[in-house]
């Protein structure tokens, strides 16, 4: 199968940034693909779907993340990531 | 942000005693409550705040460590208990194993960074097996005091 690699970058949108709850949904969302994803924020780069890892980033509110699928469906992978992150805003946008 | 700014000293309880998770929360908290550290929050108040965000969804992710959490306008700065079970605590982690150790934190409402960073320095940790497995091995609140303060200044730990 054919290893496509996807790169983009995202920032966190919600006040009160990557916290546990938002965290367990990127890994919910990522770990619903094939693809192999990694995150990384200026000095980290942590396993999208490791809980413990992604509440490592320490992503505050305005943190640019690079997030990098590799994997039969990495394109979709990134497409749904970014929809969490910066449209959905892990469903805690300000009010 | 080191571990060691936002663990309170005066709430390691190397042996708890409740079997239940809501009976360790409870035992957590009042230490914290006892060592004077939640400002003007009730013991009470922030018992069942914990268990109802712990409800919502279980900070237990895994490989024997649960990481309950919860913000409070009540405390004016980031303090964090440390208890050890030995026998193991239930607390429906994501692995479905038991719990030995288990970090409360309480974050003041109106600082997310810094909740952020403390939760970053807790899990830099807890991701280490060596850390988890001294953390599970000390017998004592001086043993686990110094493993905080050793895992700052020694990150190979």
């Amino acid at each position: 199968m054919a290893k496509v690699v996807s790169e983009i970058e995202v920032q966190i949108r919600n006040p009160d940034g990557l916290h546990m709850r938002p965290a367990m949904q990127f890994v919910d969302t990522a770990s619903q693909f094939a693809s192999d994803i990694s995150v990384s924020s200026n000095e980290n780069v942590v396993d999208g779907k490791s809980i413990m890892q992604m509440t490592m980033l320490a992503a505050t509110h305005g943190t640019k993340l690079k997030i990098k699928a590799q994997g039969p469906d990495a394109d979709q992978a990134v497409v749904a990531l970014r929809e969490l992150v910066e449209v959905r805003q892990f469903d805690e946008g300000q009010a | 942000m080191k571990i060691s700014d936002v663990v309170c000293y005066d709430a390691i309880l190397p042996d708890l005693q409740s079997s239940t998770r809501d009976g360790v929360i409870t035992e957590l908290v009042k230490a914290l409550d006892g060592a004077g550290a939640l400002g003007t929050a009730s013991a009470d108040e922030i018992i069942k705040s914990v268990i109802k965000r712990e409800n919502e969804a279980s900070t237990g992710l895994g490989r024997g460590v649960a990481v309950p959490h919860i913000k409070h306008n009540g405390v004016k700065k980031v303090v964090a208990a440390i208890g050890r079970s030995v026998a193991g605590v239930s607390f429906a982690s994501l692995d479905k194993q038991p719990v030995y150790s288990i970090i409360l934190l309480i974050s003041p409402i109106d600082d997310p960074d810094k909740h952020l960073q403390a939760m970053e320095s807790i899990f830099r940790h807890l991701q280490r097996d060596n850390f988890r497995k001294f953390l599970r091995q000390s017998q004592s609140a001086a043993a686990i005091a110094d493993l905080v303060k050793e895992a700052d200044e020694n990150p190979s730990l």
